[in-house]
């Protein structure tokens, strides 16, 4: 990550905002998903940036695609059948488009770490779960791994409560203890990109306000997409921010701009509470 | 309240239907209820009818068998006299072929059921199959004992062996053991599959890491179950032709020579507990009836142990396994 790159020339014509000093992580141009052959598209010739480490939220009312968005990041409509995109996810600096079916979902989610709306710890010690993106990769080597736990609980602002009982059953930890872990397993794994699907949906005020501030936190090692219903949450994080309705993109753009000078009427009446 | 109801009725003179409906639902209460207690009656009659019967049966069993058991009874090979008679043969070609049967259905089923669940494509040929196994589960185990005697005994000259019987209970239990394997798996939540695959897991990476341990459970108690009906089949085996007198054991699973396993018993003859019950209860003489009172009562203990097993594991797994 050493390596600085510019966003390609056709993207900078495309979006003119920023100060220049931010640089394209991956382009989203003209997707388009179906679940279903039949079915009407979920995701309607969709485009947008996202800039390297970077926060950028998808907001919308529910059924608008956002998830469905975040979703082909890393490739999980993959896993189900019938499912079709068009268009492509580039992902810089190496310019590849990770939705081409020459590359494997695998390693397109070996690059691209993913925290789920509901947190979802495999039911095997705190370790073992941390340690499990490492373990897939083959990496054996217990300093290593020992070390790469530690720094990823850390950063997930986990370490302090858990660092005496790492043998202890994952499932047993509060719920926000929990989705820090997920985050802590997906960071452990160096993720380019790191997907978070509304993670605190499912969570209390202060388990809300803890994840919060480590999503700030870690924006400095990792790019971050984050779903979100939480309007305040996405103001309060997001550097960049798209509001998307039925499946297309209204308006994409600085948060700051999106929540206080929003150019479409759907995203003003969207954010001001008019309807969602 | 009542007043209430009044003095709104008499401000509102529509509001006079209500308080007729209002009776009338008093009524539907009663009437409803009382079809709820009919029915909760009904049920604990029925429940009651087939408990008292079975344990009517135990009881009986139990009364004429158990006197009977002693250890010269597991340690004697069947004999004209029945005082002198025992199961040896019968349990040690119980046991044997139990073996048998588990070498030979649990891996198969196990994989079927993975396979089934998590590889194979959903298209109209997979969901014949799937049909076709739950079906099979239902198929008369003598079906399995004129297939077998014409597939194992004639077609593959395995003769009327230990390893004939395996296969054939083995066939009989692989549908149980493939349908609770399948079922086993999808209690796993989708959300445990999307954070393994969500981590760059392979498909394989993510069964053998978390479907097989989380769901092992489930799948033990299927195997157990499967295997305790085994236990109890007569039919097919008397179909291959198991034999009903046999006065020698199966050769011995080790030798003292290079390799020390020995695979020879496997092409034994054998009988098994349920022929030795139903050959000493053809008999006349009594006492030979409570010689198979008392085999009867081996095999239900047995079939009881190994379903206690597995309600045990089961009620372990579901405790340490929280989503």
């Amino acid at each position: 990550m050493e390596q600085i790159y510019k966003a390609p020339p056709e993207c900078q014509t495309k979006f003119t905002f920023g100060s220049g000093r931010d640089f394209l992580r991956a382009k989203v141009s003209d997707l388009s998903f179906r679940y279903n052959p039949e079915d009407r598209r979920v995701l309607n010739k969709v485009s947008l940036p996202v800039f390297d480490k970077k926060i950028t939220a998808l907001i919308g009312p529910s059924g608008c695609g956002k998830t469905t968005l975040l979703r082909c990041f890393n490739r999980m409509h993959d896993l189900y059948n019938a499912t079709s995109y068009e268009g492509d996810i580039v992902l810089y600096p190496e310019g590849k488009n990770i939705l081409s079916s020459e590359i494997d979902p695998m390693e397109v989610r070996m690059r691209i770490g993913m925290v789920f709306q509901k947190p979802n710890p495999f039911p095997k010690t705190i370790y073992e779960n941390v340690a499990y993106g490492l373990k897939v990769r083959g990496i054996k080597k217990k300093s290593f791994i020992d070390e790469k736990i530690e720094k990823s609980l850390v950063q997930a602002g986990l370490w302090s409560e858990v660092k005496d009982r790492l043998q202890a059953q994952a499932t047993a930890l509060s719920g926000g203890q929990q989705q820090r872990l997920c985050i802590a397993r997906a960071l452990a794994t160096d993720p380019q990109i790191l997907l978070l699907d509304e993670p605190t949906s499912a969570l209390d005020p202060i388990s809300t306000a803890h994840i919060e501030e480590l999503i700030v936190e870690i924006k400095d090692d990792v790019t971050i997409v984050i779903v979100t219903h939480n309007l305040h949450q996405a103001a309060r994080c997001a550097d960049y921010t798209s509001f998307m309705y039925m499946g297309d993109l209204i308006e994409y753009g600085p948060s700051e701009q999106i929540f206080t000078k929003p150019q479409d009427k759907r995203t003003e009446n969207y954010i001001t509470g008019r309807f969602g | 309240m009542e007043t209430i109801m009044a003095s709104a009725s008499d401000v509102e003179n529509k509001l006079e239907p209500l308080s007729v409906l209002k009776s009338n639902l008093a009524v539907n209460v009663k009437q409803r209820k009382r079809s709820d207690f009919l029915f909760s009656l009904v049920g604990l009659m029925s429940l009651l009818f087939a408990l008292i019967t079975l344990l009517a049966l135990f009881v009986d069993l139990a009364m004429t068998g158990v006197p009977r058991i002693d250890l010269a009874f597991f340690a004697e090979f069947p004999s004209r006299f029945a005082s002198k008679a025992g199961i040896l043969s019968a349990w040690v070609g119980t046991f044997a072929v139990m073996i048998t049967t588990a070498f030979c259905a649990i891996p198969m089923g196990i994989a079927a059921g993975i396979y089934l669940e998590e590889y194979a494509p959903k298209n109209w040929l997979t969901r014949l199959i799937e049909l076709n196994i739950i079906n099979l589960a239902g198929v008369p185990s003598i079906t399995f004992g004129l297939m077998a005697l014409g597939l194992f005994v004639y077609k593959l000259q395995l003769g009327q062996s230990i390893l004939t019987a395996g296969l054939t209970l083995g066939l009989l239990v692989l549908p149980i053991i493939i349908v609770t394997t399948r079922e086993a798996i999808r209690t796993i939540p989708n959300s445990i599959r999307e954070a393994s695959y969500g981590l760059g897991a392979t498909h394989w990476q993510t069964i053998q890491d978390h479907i097989l341990p989380y769901s092992s459970g489930g799948i033990l108690t299927g195997v157990i179950i499967a295997l305790s009906r085994a236990i109890g089949e007569t039919a097919p085996l008397v179909t291959i032709g198991a034999l009903t007198f046999i006065a020698f054991l199966p050769s011995s699973p080790v030798s003292p020579e290079y390799p020390f396993l020995s695979f020879k018993w496997l092409m034994d003859s054998f009988t098994v507990m349920p022929i030795q019950m139903f050959n000493w209860i053809s008999r006349p003489q009594a006492e030979f009836h409570v010689n198979a009172a008392a085999t009867g009562v081996v095999l239900l203990l047995m079939t009881l142990i190994m379903n206690g097993i597995a309600i045990f594991i089961r009620y372990r797994f579901r405790k340490k396994m929280k989503w």
